[in-house]
């Protein structure tokens, strides 16, 4: 039987713009914050995992060289926006592997200003019509045959889900967006903590419809991480380590399974559904069992999605779960009440381990102002366009 | 002059313009890109088929922020070629949701990209049927 892990200490740095901090000043204060909420030192730390996508690569020596060079292994991944959940995760198989007792997962990103990630740039053409790459393609393909654009290739996987089974209407994706944005406001790490109008959501400069401005993720600067430990090495630790420790009910990651469709449009949706169930079953829970939910919003079109892909509705009725105001912070189940992507915030690489941290936050029952009440369990979820899915589903210690 | 070259390899320029797929030879799997082996079977043996030019637009979106020098607002969409998914901007129609609906019938036309060292090419996308 491998070994549990669970979540010890865990930090989220103020997400937003931070323009004296690079990415090792923000990886180093969300180590460093993880470190001391866990009651341990780098000394204890066995291996580490870190994430960054645009800062050049090297984080976890970089990192090491500010807080601590111990010499343990570290591991630098990137898995486009599931970087931190997989950082997270590699920290966690070391445990349940036996390999280490204490690991830490950082992930950091600068990313205020830096507009479209991709689709930044048109190909450069010459004098001739040259074919190249997979296509053969004599002139740039972005703009000619769709979007490589973030903002119209999640709008796509919305407008499909509304294809397929209708009512995802232009105000519909606008209502999400609605939410998040209110929900941020009881969010003192957040990016914007600003409530919008449904009005003002819909008039918003429009980026790719049906996503205006305010429904796409707010681009800023942050860094989150999480210090994780083995049940056995955790049974040893002072009682109030104990009390706060979160239980790692299930650790998921998966990619895209072979399906026709996604050789033309990223299928968000099948990678999804398999690592929602291989969650549920590693935890022994279902969907009505969890009190809240982070999952990636990068979109508003994503959030309606992934209602149905996690299971949180029936099959094709996320319209309807949507509408009935289920998702919101009062409803029957919470979704991004940190304010999600669109609100919050979403510096790529940490946003795998912050929505963890916001999910533990509740489970301690130290979220605040905006504490649900109760949360016993919870089910943070991200995905990196490519595709990875990152699943983790944390419970209150019994304790 | 020297015969149109087409924007992609998978636009084939005769007399009826089509897309033609690479089909994988040991399961029937539908590629437009040039592959090493097969994602679904793992097979290595290719061959090719036409995609029909009519189809239904299953998703749209449409893109009014892109990289400098691409115009915009257009319409990237995804058609469904009876059963092959296929992208394709939604051409000669205005690029608004009024025009662009999910469900309409499209079918492939094609345009010309314009003139290089004599030669033509011609690009492709899907208009209103």
């Amino acid at each position: 039987m491998a070994e549990n892990a669970w979540i010890l200490g865990i930090h989220m740095t103020k997400f937003g713009k931070r323009p004296t901090d690079d990415v090792v000043d923000l990886a180093s204060e969300a180590a460093l914050g993880a470190l001391k909420d866990a009651g341990v030192g780098m000394k204890d730390i066995q291996v580490l995992a870190a994430g960054n996508l645009r800062g050049g690569g090297g984080l976890a020596q970089a990192l090491q060289k500010q807080i601590g060079q111990t010499g343990i292994p570290a591991f630098n991944v990137a898995n486009a926006c599931a970087t931190g959940a997989t950082a997270l995760r590699v920290a966690i198989m070391a445990i349940k592997a036996g390999e280490a007792d204490f690991g830490l997962a950082v992930g950091a990103e600068k990313l205020s200003g830096v507009g479209l990630l991709t689709g930044n740039t048109a190909r450069a053409e010459g004098d001739e019509w040259t074919p190249a790459g997979r296509f053969g393609a004599v002139t740039g393909l972005d703009g000619r045959t769709g979007t490589e654009t973030m903002p119209g290739v999640f709008a796509q996987v919305g407008m499909e889900y509304g294809h397929k089974y209708g009512g995802a209407s232009f105000e519909l994706f606008a209502k999400i967006a609605e939410k998040n944005h209110a929900h941020s406001t009881l969010n003192p790490l957040a990016a914007y903590q600003k409530r919008f109008t449904l009005d003002q959501i819909m008039n918003d400069v429009m980026i790719a419809y049906p996503n205006t401005r305010s429904m796409c993720s707010a681009n800023c600067d942050g860094g989150a991480a999480a210090v994780v430990v083995s049940e056995a090495k955790l049974r040893t630790l002072s009682l109030e380590q104990q009390r706060r420790a979160i239980k790692v009910s299930a650790s998921v990651l998966t990619s895209d399974p072979w399906q026709a469709a996604c050789q033309v449009l990223p299928d968000i949706n099948t990678l999804t559904k398999a690592a929602a169930n291989q969650a549920y079953e590693q935890a022994g829970l279902g969907p009505s069992d969890l009190d809240l939910v982070e999952l990636h919003d990068c979109f508003a079109t994503a959030e309606l999605v992934h209602y149905d892909n996690l299971g949180l509705c029936e099959t094709g009725g996320a319209a309807d779960f949507c509408n009935s105001g289920a998702t919101w912070r009062d409803g029957t189940t919470p979704v991004n009440v940190s304010g999600g992507l669109e609100s919050k915030g979403h510096p790529i690489s940490a946003t795998g381990i912050a929505n963890i941290w916001e999910v533990c936050h509740h489970l301690r029952g130290e979220a605040g102002d905006r504490q649900i009440e109760g949360a016993r369990a919870g089910l943070a979820h991200v995905i990196g366009l490519g595709s990875a899915c990152g699943v983790h589903i944390l419970e209150k210690s019994a304790a | 002059m020297a015969e149109p070259v087409p924007m992609v390899d998978y636009l084939i320029l005769d007399e009826r313009p089509h897309l033609r797929a690479t089909l994988c030879s040991d399961c029937g799997a539908t590629y437009f890109d040039r592959r090493n082996a097969c994602a679904h079977c793992g097979g290595t043996s290719f061959s090719h088929q036409d995609v029909p030019t009519q189809g239904t637009l299953i998703s749209f979106s449409i893109v009014h922020h892109a990289a400098p020098g691409i115009p915009t607002p257009f319409v990237a969409g995804i058609v469904d070629c009876d059963g092959t998914a296929a992208r394709g901007n939604i051409i000669n129609t205005p690029p608004d949701p009024e025009h662009v609906t999910l469900g309409m019938k499209v079918r492939l036309a094609t345009y010309s990209l314009g003139e290089k060292a004599g030669v033509e090419a011609i690009g492709y996308g899907f208009e209103p049927a």
